[in-house]
């Protein structure tokens, strides 16, 4: 069967519900894929085809068992390396956990396990998820699929370029500061960061807490909504979660994708655009706009001032946060552990030795930054002042809401760049995020899909913003979006990107 | 090096001002944010999850028991529960840390400005101010290996246990204790008893000091004594020591006696008193400096994004509030006019931990002052010899008062009786069962008696002579002689009144 794998996981779902296909040849024939073109686009740092297949197995006998199934079930998946799976390494990206394999399941994981999803490998990313490029990742970076000189953005690069590149058709991310939607934006795919509190965040290693969002990461937006949707749910392992259903995203997407969007008032930010964006970003994000407009949509420009603070105000209370959920690293229970080259052998001098070797240089900028921001006599003017940011921003949001539905703005304010381009100039690397951030924090959805290619033929990233537990509403955007945009393109953005560099025969090429 | 002055003249010179630190530890069937038990004396490391080893992604999630413990706390020391509390990290490096960090409470404790009272020997009660008092958890258990000190500077290695890791604590923290003067060593004594006391009363925890189950750090400072109390309390707090980890009720006291008179004698003669952590030795009866607070961690405290606040409804406090014990100072006063017993005696009680098993035995129907004489005598003594609590013998209030009323019945002597209650020390069965079996029921028997005293009067006849013609005091040579044909089970006084009945007839 030729093309398995350019198909959307819900046409996978409807063959492998009516008996076309199973999940077995689905999961072959995305393994025989990543063996054709990873060596190329690096974004597995570990593939499990073992487990997959077995996995596979056990969903095509209880499909024929005649078990109530999840709609998803056998639908292969790749998961960001962030999450813990039990009994196979986890590395977040970093030399330190080189050797960790956890001895539990993050909820989401469990929940694609009982699910009955496949998991085809974990992907790359910026280590411990800091970075907006995957160059941070200690295993080398991921080849961004639409050009292979570029970066897929981070720190979820590695899922979204394996989404990008036919590797998997479902993968799982996680959203700190963007890093979902920020690679959703630059490789032509979809992402969505959930309301705060809507999936669990047990089992996903911290960055800053108060601030990571798993989401799903999809080539269309059905297929977002419907991961989105089997991921989300109270979790009394996790406080911080919210204890009501997850809101109705796939019918919102069904919705949407009827071209229902008549009436719903959506805000252009006006701080998100102008300078530092680039014109090509700018012209497809207008040219969506009038899309919207033309369903019937109303289009008004909103003020949020405080948003000019959030990128300083997010490199206080993020650093901060990871500074503390980074501690753990000390090597005395679990990773790497290295013994100083001189001096005694101690507690302090192994913790310290294991932290230089074991952490990349932008987790230790980031740990440096939080722990002084952190610090006796700096806390008020430091983390106390990012605080009262982080209160303006919502209440911008808050104000915001009395007057439209949802707020649009470029994902990001670029295409993908050239690896190493900015690797040596974080400012610069941070600005990529300054459109995803206010959501963060403020706690808020958010949505990327893909608008069309700028002039220099990379994807351009249209963001959507909701109010808190208002997801669907994102879906209802987007899918409205994304079907006329397919309609004027002929076909889904992806079929427009180059054809990947194949290492061996796949079984699907 | 000054020298230490002495207790008096430091007290003389100077005025004492205290702070009492102590970590509570409860006995929820959890821990404090996973459902790991909190048992303690398990094999090492085998009360873990991954969150309380701290893994990666793992998460912490309030213990409801161990929250509502704390409110009932702090409502018995009469605290406000703040209405709105949240958890903090205080971050250092340390390997009993599973997170390198302590989740712990910081800007909003649960419990905040209450009182304790506590009465002294003299009868004085002092009330204690309350600062607060917070939940946090317990870290792990370091034991260092190797090395002089026991401390983790030059052992050879450290072992971890992290079974403790995760314990629910409250710490309770005291305002400033001025004024206490010489009587400070007894009233931080004395603070430390009555909280101990008070979490016993609430059934909130095991409260073992020898098994760490209350840990007290004491903060000491002085300044120079004032004319007045008035003008004392104007005089600014001096710098302070805190002494760590004193496990002890009488290390308390002797820990602030120590500290009274080392920085006495270093203020003495113009030196200056470090601020810092010391630690107490218990065989040398004094304290050494642990690191100094000039070099101690800053701990960047903020708040826990991984917990939300702690917001207890107002109905759940008052409903909480109605479970309340009633005091232990209170109740202690109401059962020693009941009992009747001395400030000594009840004192005694007390501190053998005997009270509510006296209270047991007068309510299965013995009198206090037989209750008493078991509990504190021959039962104390023999969980003395064996090292454990009196609570911990294998011996019931209900057996303790079979035997009492066997006694008063006639049917056992004191001497039997402490046999019957060997016996059933020694798991032979209830007190019945250790008469029948071990056939120690008192001879009564008139006729069998009578014919033993006049065995006995028939084989020392010059003995009987003299009792006949009045000395009486003669008469114990026939006890003893008959007391030896019953085997001793015989009631030494009724023995004694049928020699006497015998012979005047």
């Amino acid at each position: 069967m030729t093309g398995l794998t350019r198909l959307s996981a819900a046409e996978m779902a409807t063959l492998l519900r009516d008996g076309e296909v199973s999940s077995v040849e689905l999961t072959q024939a995305h393994l025989n894929r990543i063996e054709a073109v990873d060596g190329a686009v690096h974004a597995f740092l570990q593939t499990l085809p073992k487990v997959a297949l077995a996995e596979a197995k056990a969903a095509d006998a209880a499909r024929a068992a005649g078990e109530d199934l999840p709609e998803l079930a056998g639908v292969p998946i790749a998961v960001k390396d962030v999450l813990a799976t039990k009994g196979l390494k986890t590395t977040c990206g970093s030399k330190i956990l080189a050797n960790w394999i956890p001895a539990y399941d993050a909820t989401v994981v469990r929940k694609l396990r009982e699910a009955r999803l496949p998991v085809l490998g974990k992907t790359n990313m910026d280590e411990f998820a800091m970075g907006s490029s995957t160059e941070h990742s200690a295993y080398g970076p991921t080849h961004n699929p639409w050009d292979l000189e570029r970066i897929p953005g981070g720190s979820g690069g590695g899922s979204a370029a394996a989404v990008a590149a036919f590797e998997a058709p479902l993968a799982l991310g996680s959203d700190t500061g963007g890093s979902i939607r920020q690679p959703a934006a630059v490789t032509g795919t979809v992402g969505a960061k959930p309301t705060y509190g809507q999936v669990s965040r047990y089992g996903l290693v911290a960055m800053a807490s108060s601030l990571d969002q798993v989401g799903p990461v999809a080539r269309n937006v059905l297929d977002t909504a419907l991961l989105h949707a089997l991921i989300g749910g109270h979790d009394p392992k996790d406080m911080t979660s919210l204890n009501e259903p997850v809101p109705p995203v796939a019918d919102a997407a069904r919705q949407g994708l009827a071209g229902d969007v008549k009436g719903m008032r959506v805000g252009i930010v006006q701080e998100l655009g102008g300078r530092g964006y680039q014109p090509g970003v700018e012209d497809r994000f207008h040219e969506a706009l009038e899309v919207l407009r033309h369903l019937g949509a109303e289009i008004e420009t909103v003020s949020c001032p405080s948003f000019r603070f959030a990128l300083p105000a997010y490199y206080l209370i993020m650093p901060s946060e990871a500074s503390s959920n980074l501690a753990r690293f000390d090597a005395m229970r679990y990773g790497i552990r290295v013994e100083p080259d001189a001096g005694p052998v101690t507690v302090e001098s192994v913790m310290g030795a294991t932290r230089e070797a074991g952490f990349g240089p932008e987790v230790k900028r980031r740990v440096i930054l939080g722990t002084y921001a952190l610090s006796a006599g700096y806390y008020d003017a430091y983390y106390g002042n990012a605080l009262k940011v982080r209160t303006l921003i919502q209440r911008d949001f808050e104000n915001a809401w009395e007057d439209v539905d949802v707020l649009v703005s470029p994902t990001s304010p670029t295409t993908a760049f050239k690896l190493g381009e900015k690797l040596d100039d974080p400012l610069a690397m941070y600005l990529a995020d300054v459109a995803t951030i206010p959501s963060n924090l403020a706690g808020i959805p958010g949505l990327s899909v893909p608008c069309g290619l700028a002039p220099d033929g990379l994807p351009v990233g249209f963001q959507i913003l909701a109010p808190a537990r208002a997801d669907a509403f994102l879906y209802r955007v987007g899918g409205a979006l994304e079907a006329v945009l397919e309609d004027q393109w002929g076909g889904p953005l992806l079929d427009r990107a180059p054809a990947l560099p194949v290492a061996t025969e796949g079984a699907d090429q | 090096m000054s020298e230490p002055l002495s207790f008096d003249e430091a007290i003389e010179r100077f005025d004492p001002v205290m702070g009492i630190e102590v970590h509570v530890e409860l006995n929820t069937k959890t821990k404090m944010f996973c459902s790991c038990a909190n048992r303690f004396g398990a094999p090492a490391n085998s009360q873990v999850c991954p969150v309380c080893l701290g893994l990666p992604g793992a998460m912490p999630a309030v213990n409801h028991k161990a929250v509502e413990s704390a409110i009932r706390l702090g409502l018995a020391l009469n605290c406000a529960v703040a209405e709105h509390s949240t958890f903090a990290r205080k971050n250092y490096f340390y390997p009993d840390l599973s997170k390198d960090y302590q989740i712990s409470q910081y800007e909003d404790p649960i419990d905040f400005d209450g009182y304790l009272d506590v009465e002294l020997a003299d009868g004085t009660v002092w009330r204690v101010g309350i600062e607060r008092a917070h939940m946090e958890e317990d870290a792990a258990k370091n034991t260092h290996i190797g090395g002089a000190t026991g401390r983790i500077q030059g052992a050879d290695y450290t072992l971890v246990d992290y079974n403790r890791g995760g314990t629910p604590l409250v710490e309770i923290v005291t305002k400033p204790i001025e004024g206490a003067g010489s009587k400070a060593p007894e009233l931080a004594r004395a603070y430390v008893a009555a909280l101990r006391e008070l979490v016993i009363a609430l059934g909130i925890s095991d409260a073992r000091m020898e098994q760490g189950s209350i840990r007290a750090d004491v903060n000491l400072s002085l300044r120079p004594r004032a004319a007045t109390a008035a003008e004392q309390a104007a005089v600014p707090f001096g710098k302070r020591s805190e002494t760590k980890n004193v496990n002890s009720l009488r290390s308390i006291e002797k820990t602030i006696r120590y500290e009274i008179s080392r920085q006495a004698g270093l203020l003495a003669t113009g030196e200056l008193v470090v601020q810092e952590t010391r630690h107490w030795h218990e065989d040398s009866e004094s304290t050494s400096p642990g690191r100094s607070k000039e070099e101690a961690d800053d701990y960047r405290y903020f708040p826990e994004p991984d917990l939300l606040p702690i917001e207890p409804s107002r109905a759940w406090v008052e409903s909480l509030r109605r479970t309340l014990p009633e005091p232990p100072a209170v109740r202690r006063a109401r059962l020693r006019s009941e009992w009747g017993f001395t400030e000594l005696e009840m004192g005694d009680a007390v501190n053998a931990g005997a009270v509510d098993l006296i209270a047991a035995t007068v309510a299965a129907g013995t009198s206090p002052a037989g209750a008493r004489k078991w509990w504190l005598g021959e039962l104390a003594r023999t969980a003395n010899e064996r090292g454990v609590d009196l609570a911990a013998l294998p011996v019931s209030a209900e057996d303790v008062a079979a035997v009492e009323s066997m006694i008063s019945s006639g049917r056992l002597t004191d001497k039997l009786a402490r046999q019957v209650l060997e016996g059933v020390l020694a798991g032979e069965g209830s007190p019945a069962a250790v008469v029948s079996a071990r056939g120690l029921e008192i001879v009564s028997d008139h006729a069998a008696l009578l014919s033993a005293i006049d065995a006995a009067l028939a084989a020392q006849p010059d003995i009987a002579a003299k009792i006949r013609g009045g000395k009486v005091q003669a008469i114990g040579a026939i006890v003893g002689a008959v007391m030896k044909a019953t085997r001793g089970q015989a009631d030494a006084a009724r023995v004694r009144e049928l020699i006497l009945e015998r012979l005047s007839s």
